[in-house]
């Protein structure tokens, strides 16, 4: 890599940190952070297959009460890194760099609670500064933590930058059929763990008929993902209307589900 | 006596709309988001309140323990505002009152906020980007970022200032029809397109050969000895026309006869399994890692 091309990785591992915290922009998302780095570095194709291969595996990794999922923003930019200092960008080189970077990404953890625990004490720096109404000292703290946040993913990614591309390489292509083979075999599958979490907390008795519904459809495969979703908006809003009238009598008013809600909208903006 | 009402003007707002985009920058494990929120009422409370101890009253007050969802927060960033515009103008809102009604919106918001965003939004939306990404089309990044982020910005300021306008009367609009509408919705609409994405992409395929299939008499083709006669090579194609099997014995695989009951019906086991680990309280950590090695193993024996 260039020197260039290093800072700017730097940079977005920087950025991804921030939004490993903040999940505004999803920056730390596999699909934009790994299409970043590819861009930089000029693997830009690659990088966006890695982006959507890694992004399948974590559609569901989200921090919820005390669930924690792996750091998604750790994950995407190390496996990118590693697919950049390996060389490999073939398929196998890509799987391959996901599998790698998925231990990394559980190890990345443990920065998260190093980080939160030390917000800790940023909270009664605050405390102090409030009392005397100090707004810009209250400004600094909460913007220390963030900057904190932003080098969990900056440094450990100048560290693997570090790590010569030839040991990268040399590991990468050390490792034997059967172990890649595995790898590329356990991240198809691995997609399940994320699932899992979101329909556990989704389900109840009352939607489980939409899911015998959509895995049945999804087994045509003419069916693009975009027809999927269509059906899916249709079938909620029938489903809606259908049980306000079933409630309230034919005339309650069943408009308001459609201008207010948002993920039918979303879809119809496709 | 009656002086000027001090009013937060749209450009305050939207600095308290900006500001609440990094809620989450110094989340700590003692009061969670609450430095966030302090950070993003101080554009209001600057506004508000002149003298110094109002001024520190006031980010007391907002330095109390905080968290939910970070978008749905926006709603009850709306309705404070509200209260402390009151607030700032003499009505008799306390303290408690402004914490009460924080603490009482956050709860029930963040039970939509993590449905709708992380378990239905963003899991379409990045199944869409990823698909096309997979393919290498950058069409599948941006169209991910975009859309994610023209929702979110729209959803942020829209709820901001409809919970502002709506003051304290929000709480009882956000328990009627509309909100019950949206999350029911958004968990049918996800558990169908889960399901959708259980069979598309979780992917498992078995290499392993079953012995192979003898066919009945009558349905594979019977290949004279010797040198063919034209009415028998006739009979032949035709024969393979209809269907007939070439070879006594067809190959027959794992997978194959898998597929014929439904495909993705491995998947979809793997998908329960992971289900019910996890009620067992299992990490998902451990699953992860736990998947991997049987992969290698599956495939270091040749069954997968």
């Amino acid at each position: 890599m260039s020197t260039i091309a290093i800072i700017l990785v730097v940079i977005i591992a920087f950025f991804a940190g921030l939004e490993g915290i903040l999940d505004q922009f999803q920056i730390h998302q596999p699909l934009v952070s790994a299409t970043l780095i590819g861009l930089v570095t000029g693997h830009l194709t690659a990088g966006i297959i890695l982006g959507g291969t890694l992004q399948m595996i974590a559609l569901g990794w989200a921090n919820i009460g005390a669930a924690v999922a792996p750091d998604v923003a750790l994950a995407s930019v190390a496996s990118s890194i590693i697919m950049v200092k390996g060389g490999d960008f073939s398929g196998t080189g890509i799987s391959v760099a996901v599998a790698t970077a998925i231990p990394l990404a559980v190890a990345g953890l443990f920065l998260t609670m190093v980080v939160r625990t030390i917000a800790v004490g940023l909270t009664h720096g605050a405390d102090a500064a409030a009392k005397e109404g100090k707004f810009r000292t209250i400004e600094s703290l909460h913007l220390f933590g963030l900057l904190l946040q932003g080098l969990r993913i900056a440094i450990p990614a100048a560290i693997l930058i570090a790590v010569p591309a030839a040991a990268v390489k040399s590991a990468l292509t050390s490792m034997p059929e059967w172990l890649t083979g595995g790898m590329a075999i356990g991240g198809g599958m691995v997609v399940a763990v994320g699932y899992a979490l979101v329909i556990n907390m989704m389900a109840t008795r009352e939607v489980w008929p939409f899911f015998a519904i959509g895995f049945a459809l999804a087994a045509v495969s003419q069916l693009t993902l975009i027809a999927l979703g269509a059906i899916g908006v249709a079938i909620a809003l029938i489903y809606i209307n259908l049980s306000k009238m079933g409630g309230n009598g034919g005339g309650s008013n069943g408009g308001g589900s459609n201008g207010g809600d948002p993920v039918g909208d979303i879809l119809n903006e496709y | 006596m009656a002086a000027e009402k001090i009013e937060l003007t749209q450009k305050d707002r939207l600095s308290v709309a900006w500001r609440s985009q990094f809620l989450q920058g110094s989340w700590n494990y003692e009061r969670m988001q609450n430095v966030g929120w302090a950070y993003a009422m101080i554009p209001a409370i600057k506004k508000l309140y002149k003298s110094k101890e109002d001024r520190a009253s006031a980010l007391k007050r907002h330095l109390e323990f905080f968290n939910t969802h970070p978008y749905v927060a926006s709603p009850i960033i709306g309705v404070t505002l509200a209260l402390e515009e009151e607030r700032a103008n003499g009505a008799p809102i306390d303290d408690t009152a402004i914490q009460g009604v924080k603490v009482g919106m956050m709860g029930p918001l963040a039970g939509i906020g993590d449905p709708v965003f992380w378990f239905t939004v963003r899991p379409i939306l990045g199944a869409l980007g990823a698909s096309l990404a997979m393919t290498g089309n950058i069409l599948g990044p941006i169209l991910f970022f975009v859309l994610w982020n023209v929702i979110r910005m729209a959803f942020l300021w829209y709820t901001q200032e409809f919970g502002y306008k709506a003051g304290s009367a929000i709480t009882q609009d956000l328990s009627g029809g509309l909100l019950k509408d949206i999350t029911k919705g958004a968990s049918i609409l996800g558990m169908f397109i889960l399901a959708v994405l259980v069979e598309r992409w979780v992917s498992i395929k078995f290499i392993l050969e079953l012995p192979a299939k003898k066919l009945a008499k009558g349905a594979y083709i019977n290949f004279p000895n010797g040198p063919v006669s034209g009415e028998q090579l006739q009979k032949i194609l035709g024969e393979q026309a209809s269907g007939l099997s070439l070879t006594k014995v067809v190959p027959n695989t794992l997978q194959a006869n898998l597929d014929s009951l439904i495909p993705g019906l491995m998947g979809l086991l793997l998908t329960f399994l992971a289900m019910w680990l996890l009620k067992k309280k299992v990490s998902p950590i451990v699953m992860i890692i736990g998947i991997f090695i049987f992969g290698i193993a599956m495939h270091a024996f040749h069954i997968m």
